[in-house]
This record gives C-alpha cells, sequence and structure tokens, in this order.
C-alpha cells in the first residue's frame, strides 16, 4: 500500500521558471490495486511516479508505504519497497553481466553479503522463475544480457523488479519502446505478476484505450493534479470517446494537442 | 632474462589488477594509483626499517592504500567532481604524504631488509634463486585471481559488477550506489598499494617517484591483456590483466637490452609506453568492427526470432 498526503512538487522555486509540477495530490493505491495513470506531456504523470520513488523529494506533503511515513529516505532506500520499469529497456539491466548474475543482483534488497550469490537453489529458483517468460531465457542464463532483443530484456527486466517482492511496482510506459507483439507479452506478464504478488501497481501510458482495458483503476491528471480517479464498475464501461467527453466538460477545453499522444485517430 | 622479466610482470600485474578494478569494472578513472603504488612502497619499507615484519608491512601498505582510493570516491561522490579531477588531488596530496611516511626522505634503501626476495629465492630447495621467485610469484599471482574470482561472485561482488555497467540497477536494488563506489575504489587501490609492497621488496628501494606512469603502465597491461583472448569471465578478464603486464615488461625488457639498435635511449620507454596505448587501442578497434559486423547479423537473426 502506498499513500501520498497532501503532495506539492515545485520546480525551481523562487525563480523565473518555477514550475509546480504537483499539486494537492492525494492518493492512495491498495495492495492487489492495479492503476493507469494517462494525461497529457508535462501533466505530472512522470513526476507522480519519481516521488513515489523517492528519486524526486516533494517541497510538502509525505508519502506512506504499508503504514510508515518514508517521505525523506534516500532513492535506494525506498527502493527496498519498490520495483520500477522504465521504458528505455536497456535501462534496467547491466548489459555486461549474464542473465543469471543481474538476477542475482535483484534479488535481495539491501546489504549485499559476502557469499556466493549463484548457489544451485537460487540456480534452479531462477531457472524456474525465467521459464515463467516463456522466452526461453531460462537456456540462455550465462548469456550476457546485451545478447538479448529488447523484448527479452523488457521481460526480464520485468521480473527483476518483482523478484525481491516489493510493495508497489511503477511502470513508466515500459511497454512503448517494444514493437506490438513484445508489448503485449510484457504486458500479459506485468499482469500475471501484479496479480501473483499481489502489488499495488502504478502504470503510466499514452494509450488511452490500453489505460482503460488494463487495471482496475484509472488516473487522469492535468496540469499537476489529478483531475479524475475511475474504478470499477464505471472504468470498464467507459470508451475513449467517453474518456474525451468528460475531459472536455472537466476542465473545459478540448485535447486537440493530444490526440496524437492519446492515440486517438485525427479528425475524430 | 625470462625469470626477471616474469617475477616483475607478475609484481606489476598485480598494479594491472588494481587498475582492471576501476577502469574497467567500476567505469571509474583513477588517478590514485599514481599515488598508491608509492604509497604501498613507503609503508612497506618504512615499517619494515623499523623492524615489522613483512607481513604486517604489506597488511599496512594495503589499508593505507585502500584509504586514499577511499578518498579519491569519497571526493568524487560528495563533492560531484569527475573520478579524473578526484584522482588528481588525492594523487598530488599524496606525494607529501609518501616523503612523510618515508620520514622526510625521498628515498629508502632496503639493503638487509628484503624478506620477500630472501624468502622467494630460496623457498624451493635446489631450484635457482631467481627461478624459485618467478615461480613463486606466479603462484602468488594466481591466489590473487582466485580470490577476486570468487570475491566478484559474491553477492557484493556482483553488485560491484552492476555499479560499473549501470548505476541505476544498483539503486533499484535498493543498495546504496555510493558505498559500493567507495567500497570499489578502495579495494583497487588497496592491490595498487600491495604490487608497490611487492615492487620495493623486488627493486631494494622504495621512493617517492616510483608511482610516475603507472596508470599509463597499468592501462597498457590491461589493453594488451584484451588482445589476447576474449572472454567474459571474471577470473579469465583478471588473468588477462596479469598476462598484458607481463608482455608489457617484456616490451619494455626489449626495447632496454636491443633499442640501441633502433637508437630507442630508456629516455624514450615512455614514450613507447604511450605508443603501446595507443597500438592496442588501434587493434581494439579494428577487432570490434569485426565483431560488430557478425553481431549485427545475429541480431538480426534474433529479431526475426522474436517475432515469432
Amino acid at each position: 500500500m502506498i499513500s501520498l498526503k497532501d503532495l506539492y512538487v515545485v520546480f525551481n522555486p523562487n525563480t523565473p521558471d518555477e514550475r509546480r509540477a504537483l499539486r494537492n495530490i492525494n492518493f492512495t493505491l491498495e495492495s492487489g490495486e492495479f492503476a493507469t495513470i494517462i494525461g497529457s506531456n508535462g501533466a505530472g504523470k512522470s513526476t507522480l511516479l519519481n516521488v513515489m520513488a523517492a528519486s524526486i523529494r516533494p517541497s510538502s506533503g509525505t508519502v506512506v508505504i504499508d503504514g510508515e511515513d518514508r517521505t525523506n529516505e534516500p532513492e535506494f532506500r525506498r527502493a527496498r519497497s519498490i520495483g520500477r520499469v522504465f521504458q528505455d529497456p536497456l535501462g534496467g539491466t547491466a548489459a555486461e553481466m549474464s542473465v543469471e548474475d543481474n538476477l542475482a543482483v535483484a534479488a535481495r534488497k539491501g546489504s549485499k553479503r559476502f557469499s556466493i550469490a549463484m548457489t544451485r537453489a537460487r540456480k534452479a529458483q531462477f531457472r524456474d522463475q525465467l521459464a515463467v517468460l516463456d522466452m526461453g531465457l531460462e537456456h540462455r542464463m550465462k548469456d550476457n544480457v546485451n545478447r538479448l532483443s529488447g523484448g527479452q530484456r523488457q521481460a526480464l527486466t520485468l521480473l527483476m523488479a518483482v523478484l525481491a517482492r516489493p510493495s508497489v511496482l511503477l511502470l513508466d510506459e515500459h511497454t512503448a519502446a517494444l514493437d506490438p507483439s513484445n508489448a503485449e507479452k510484457v504486458m500479459e506478464l506485468t499482469r500475471q505478476f501484479a496479480h501473483q504478488y499481489d502489488l499495488a501497481v502504478c502504470m503510466v501510458t499514452h494509450d488511452m484505450a490500453r489505460a482503460l482495458s488494463i487495471g482496475s483503476r484509472l488516473i487522469m491528471m492535468d496540469q499537476g493534479e489529478i483531475i479524475m480517479d475511475l474504478r470499477e464498475p464505471d472504468k470498464s464501461s467507459l470508451t475513449v470517446e467517453g474518456l474525451v467527453d468528460r475531459f472536455r466538460a472537466l476542465r473545459n477545453k478540448t485535447l486537440a494537442d493530444d490526440r496524437a499522444l492519446l492515440s486517438l485517430p485525427l479528425g475524430r | 632474462m625470462i625469470e626477471a622479466i616474469l617475477t616483475e610482470g607478475l609484481i606489476y600485474g598485480i598494479l594491472a589488477v588494481g587498475v582492471f578494478i576501476t577502469f574497467r569494472i567500476l567505469d571509474f578513472p583513477d588517478l590514485t594509483v599514481e599515488g598508491s603504488f608509492p604509497l604501498g612502497a613507503a609503508c612497506a619499507a618504512s615499517a619494515l626499517t623499523t623492524g615489522l615484519p613483512y607481513p604486517v608491512a604489506v597488511l599496512i601498505a594495503m589499508a593505507a592504500g585502500a584509504l586514499a582510493g577511499a578518498t579519491t570516491a569519497w571526493i568524487h561522490t560528495g563533492f560531484k567532481v569527475p573520478p579524473l579531477l578526484a584522482g588528481i588531488v588525492v594523487m598530488t596530496g599524496l606525494y607529501s604524504v609518501n616523503l612523510r611516511v618515508m620520514g622526510g626522505r625521498s628515498n629508502i634503501q632496503l639493503i638487509g631488509h628484503r624478506p620477500l626476495v630472501d624468502f622467494a629465492r630460496s623457498w624451493v630447495p635446489g631450484l635457482g634463486g631467481e627461478y624459485a621467485e618467478a615461480l613463486f610469484f606466479i603462484l602468488f599471482a594466481l591466489l590473487i585471481v582466485v580470490l577476486l574470482d570468487v570475491f566478484f561472485h559474491t553477492e557484493f561482488g556482483l553488485t560491484l559488477g552492476a555499479l560499473g555497467d549501470n548505476e541505476r540497477m544498483v539503486v533499484s536494488s535498493g543498495s546504496n550506489p555510493t558505498f559500493f563506489k567507495i567500497s570499489g575504489v578502495a579495494i583497487s587501490n588497496s592491490f595498487a598499494a600491495l604490487a608497490g609492497a611487492l615492487a620495493c621488496q623486488h627493486h631494494g628501494f622504495a621512493d617517492v617517484n616510483l608511482g610516475a606512469g603507472v596508470v599509463a603502465l597499468g592501462l597498457a597491461s590491461v589493453m594488451i591483456g584484451e588482445l589476447i583472448f576474449r572472454t567474459s569471465r571474471i577470473g579469465g578478464q583478471l588473468t588477462r590483466a596479469i598476462l598484458g603486464a607481463i608482455i608489457f615488461k617484456a616490451i619494455m625488457f626489449g626495447a632496454r637490452f636491443y633499442g640501441y639498435f633502433a637508437g630507442i635511449t630508456p629516455n624514450d620507454l615512455r614514450l613507447v609506453t604511450a605508443l603501446m596505448i595507443i597500438l592496442s587501442l588501434a587493434i581494439g578497434k579494428y577487432r570490434n568492427r569485426i565483431v560488430e559486423r557478425s553481431a549485427q547479423n545475429a541480431a538480426m537473426a534474433r529479431k526475426a526470432e522474436d517475432n515469432l
């Protein structure tokens, strides 16, 4: 469970470039909940994830994880409760290290021991977990990660993110750089892991249709605010057109500039 | 001559191992070794002349080297300055520290204080002194490689490897990258200091100028080593660095003894070092181009496999 209370983020405070990236965010995500986050560029989606991951410290407000106030801890300590996957498939793994060594680093969060990382039991465990990905990686555990395809690498990154059983999984357009078939596969694995490990998942996406079809909750952001927070059953009954209409009604402006970003066909 | 090349190559091979850890594993171009190598020699020489046993002298040297490395990494992480600048700062300071360690002298002669050489030359009954010495250092270098190979397969060691590759991944794994950076550079410099402690025994003296050019020497060794064979295994890469140092020393011996045919004097040896680095880079680049071409073909095949 992760909870943000009265959260504000101001970039470059007291300068001409001052920008309030997040305003009055109050948001709680329970274990087992899967929220998709949409919004145009600059709406604050990535900033929201960065605050949750402690990559950015909020200007005010608190971050509570599993009942504990963890607002002011460094990013590496926050990472002990959080798994994160970025858009770039190269970003989450060590390219010059083998698949199994990558898993070994990710398997135990926190301080690292001076014992041999790859015991027989652990290797068997990794092999089983790689088999779940269904990409043949269980036969390539000694291969360096830079020999894998983008899809394989992103699936591995996803596995590494959930391997240590975090409470929260943050996904920042993690399938956007993949081709459609791999994107589908990684998305299916995401769903599977979220369910299996009872994670609180926060997924940023630009694809409105996907945001509606996946997860149990939909968050829409605009200018640093959460302007819509939809749960079931409202969410699954909504269409992309319906979503656009609600945005218009809420903000009294059109999504014209965002058509491309929101995957709407032109001229609709 | 071969046994002398081996001994010297193996001693400087330990230095190359230190350079390999920072430059290749941590991706941290570290100039501290220029100061921590003579620091190791100075500490060992001073400890020996005050009557401490040689193993204790070596441990003091390694601890001092680790401290020097930790200082460089701390300056880099704490003040957010590039590793090269942090290294220059510490290297400059160490020159004075080394003079202090040697009691204000720039040179300590170790006549009568060479327990390592005495031992290494006589430990195998019936084997000639210099051959026994070379054998001793072969086994010693092997021990270092095995120990480091095991170390880099522990959770701690793997995390150090990941740090040089992708720092974000270390953060994601819940570990403090600053702590690992400081530890890694400290370990690297403790090996540079160990090499210094061995070298002062081999040369028979410690000198404040012993460190001049050792970064280039270590780097040349690592790069020559990489031309010998390809491997992604850490043990192989460490062995390669040591073999590279032996080849480097062999070339230097050659240049010193037979160089006069080509008009090469000892004054030119630094230039020879620089040319060797450039040559290694050129050969490495040419070979990479060939490897890349075949990798591209493999990538196309994988792409097809992905789309199945």
